[in-house]
């Protein structure tokens, strides 16, 4: 969701990785530090937001490589998470954070293969599945997200328009930090409890293939999210009841899924046509 | 050169001494004093014949894999494959250490080497080849191949090539004659260091003197110039991509041929994540490369050291070199502005990865 949103404004967000990786660690301190799971979330949403106006700034006023930039994040979110976790919640022996409770009774979780799905089902998850086509609202049915995406695709003409292309993607890409944040916290909330050195292992990546295969539309990002997720369950599934196989190969699912995900389908998406380039006002 | 281009010319330098001076802050953080902390790197790293030793060794896969990186920037390219790269490298090496039997080192050690280049060449093939045919961003494919290279090698040495009864999931020694010599007796250092080094002034020659470095660059410059000009653009943009993984899988090649003798599960702690870092504050000149890997290097063995003593967790080193990118990235966009509003020039700003990270020939 992050993604698209800042996507459609015409920044391309690599640093989506490091935005959720940033939001796991937030959501896990926020979480302890500040009483309770909806206290985590809310902080992977300032930091991820905060990190999102760092994108900004530099891509937008500056007019910073966008990938370069993205590139800086994600090292930088993985050395400093780190570096807070051994210095700060590993000595003080933190072991769990209060963590969102799960929604599916214990006997639903017990289903085969669908179980695994339902045990992580967490008020995060509802609050994912509901922002999709409030978003696809905003985005379609409204000026601001007319605005948007004029912002994405011509600048200059949306400049003519009266609308400030700085302001738009200042916001679209805090919005998204903001979302990859609530994305990470999802994961040391909602998954595991805590926070480990880089948990989220690509998944800000596989986020961005989501936006890709969902053809930079939330809805169709959602679809696409769903499809990895699957990916992921079936993976745990196959770990869990242990085929014989390494664990390594069921592990490489998602991201095999996701790269022929690519190769098949993205001939036809086209992203949005001022993706990656800065906007200059007095450029003529 | 005047003054003024010559700190222009400097700007990765001052990004490193901006970010390290930032980094002083996290030491501060973590209760340490970051005087003594950065006195201990320093010591850790250069001070000693086993420091420095150890800086060789770390500073060897970055080379290679940063040559890659940079290979694959200045045609236009983003790598960020290098660690799934070196993964394969490494494999190719391994089995070819493994299996060949017989063979005197002066054959064996080549023959892996080669094995490793194409190893590490096949893997960033796949992604060069969904760019052009596809329009698929090599840097999101690359990235996700990071990640099955990672737990493909480690499926293999968890099964079929693991070692009978080993603890942990390794394969057996390699035949000691795809050993590559230690440099620097009673120490670690190897004959890595020493190849990479030839290879980084023979990619400069390629890249720089060649009309084959010229079409790469080229292409990274301006690729529908490029075309009309009649550089065959999508040959040109798979040979830079194979031989920037190539060269990343020959960093996995010494690794497991000059220091493990054996291939591990995960045995790269991010050599390749660090490869784009070294190729980008290197400016994609290989020469800059070599500065740039051996900086990182020693960071890296000196800030083992500075954990041991002072407690200050090696992942810091991480967030600096992040840092560093973003100040490079800041301050090149600023120059770019500078040289606009000069009026010097009326190019749009950045329009290529290559031009962007501040990849240019020398004028």
């Amino acid at each position: 969701m992050g993604g698209v949103l800042s996507e459609r404004s015409g920044v391309l967000n690599i640093g989506l990785e490091g935005m959720m990786l940033t939001g796991a660690l937030a959501g896990a301190m926020g979480s302890y530090f500040l009483g309770g799971p909806w206290m985590g979330a809310l902080a992977a949403l300032a930091v991820g937001a905060a990190l999102g106006l760092v994108l900004a700034y530099l891509t937008v006023t500056l007019g910073a490589n966008q990938i370069v930039t993205g590139v800086g994040i994600n090292l930088f979110a993985l050395g400093f998470t780190t570096f807070v976790e051994r210095v700060a919640i590993r000595p003080a022996g933190i072991e769990a954070v209060p963590s969102f409770a799960q929604l599916a009774a214990p006997e639903l979780r017990a289903i085969p293969l669908l179980g695994p799905l339902l045990a992580n089902l967490t008020p995060l998850v509802l609050v994912a599945i509901v922002i999709a086509p409030i978003l696809a609202v905003f985005l379609y049915r409204t000026p601001w997200g007319l605005a948007l995406r004029a912002t994405g695709e011509v600048p200059r003409a949306a400049d003519t328009a009266g609308i400030s292309v700085f302001l738009v993607r200042y916001m679209a890409v805090a919005a998204g930090g903001a979302l990859a944040g609530v994305g990470g916290a999802f994961l040391s909330l909602g998954q595991l409890n805590l926070f480990s050195e880089n948990m989220t292992a690509g998944r800000g990546f596989i986020a961005l293939a989501a936006v890709i295969l969902g053809k930079w539309n939330p809805v169709g990002a959602l679809a696409a999210a769903f499809l990895f997720g699957a990916a992921e369950a079936l993976q745990l599934f196959v770990q869990s009841y242990g085929l014989g196989v390494p664990y390594q190969i069921p592990t490489m699912l998602p991201y095999v899924l996701a790269l022929a995900v690519l190769a098949g389908f993205v001939s036809r998406a086209i992203p949005p046509a001022a993706e990656g380039i800065p906007y200059q006002q007095e450029e003529r | 050169m005047t003054i003024r281009t010559a700190a222009l010319r400097l700007l990765p330098v001052w990004a490193v001494l901006f970010a390290l001076l930032l980094g002083m802050f996290f030491v501060l953080l973590a209760g340490v004093n970051p005087i003594e902390a950065y006195r201990d790197l320093l010591r850790g790293a250069l001070a000693d014949v086993f420091g420095f030793a150890t800086t060789l060794v770390k500073t060897t896969p970055l080379l290679f894999a940063g040559l890659g990186v940079a290979v694959a920037l200045r045609a236009g390219l983003i790598n960020i494959g290098a660690e799934g790269q070196i993964y394969l490298g490494g494999l190719a090496a391994a089995l070819v250490g493994l299996y060949v039997r017989g063979l005197p080192p002066l054959l064996h050690v080549p023959l892996a080497m080669l094995a490793a280049f194409v190893g590490g060449g096949a893997w960033a093939l796949l992604p060069a080849l969904l760019r052009l045919r596809r329009g698929v961003s090599e840097i999101i494919t690359t990235l996700l191949m990071n990640y099955i290279g990672l737990y493909f090698v480690g499926a293999l040495v968890s099964g079929p090539l693991k070692e009978p009864g080993a603890p942990y999931p390794f394969s057996p020694p390699l035949a000691p004659s795809a050993y590559l010599p230690t440099i620097i007796a009673t120490t670690d250092a190897h004959a890595g260091i020493l190849i990479a080094l030839v290879l980084a002034v023979v990619t400069y020659i390629v890249l720089e003197h060649t009309p084959a470095g010229f079409q790469v660059r080229m292409v990274g410059a301006n690729p529908s110039a490029a075309a009309y000009a009649g550089v065959n653009v999508g040959q040109t943009v798979i040979i830079a991509m194979v031989v920037s993984g190539g060269l990343a899988g020959l960093g996995g090649a010494s690794e497991v041929m000059g220091l493990k003798h054996r291939l591990f599960d995960a045995f790269s702690p991010g050599y390749g994540y660090d490869a784009i870092v070294v190729a980008f504050l290197g400016a994609g000149q290989p020469l800059g490369v070599v500065a740039t890997a051996f900086f990182f290097g020693a960071l890296r063995s000196g800030a083992n050291i500075m954990q041991r003593s002072q407690g200050v967790p090696v992942a810091v080193i991480f967030a600096i070199q992040g840092l560093a990118v973003l100040f490079l990235a800041a301050s090149l966009a600023v120059r770019h502005r500078i040289f606009r509003w000069g009026g010097r020039s009326r190019q749009p700003v950045a329009a290529s990865p290559a031009q962007a990270a501040g990849v240019s020939d020398p004028e």
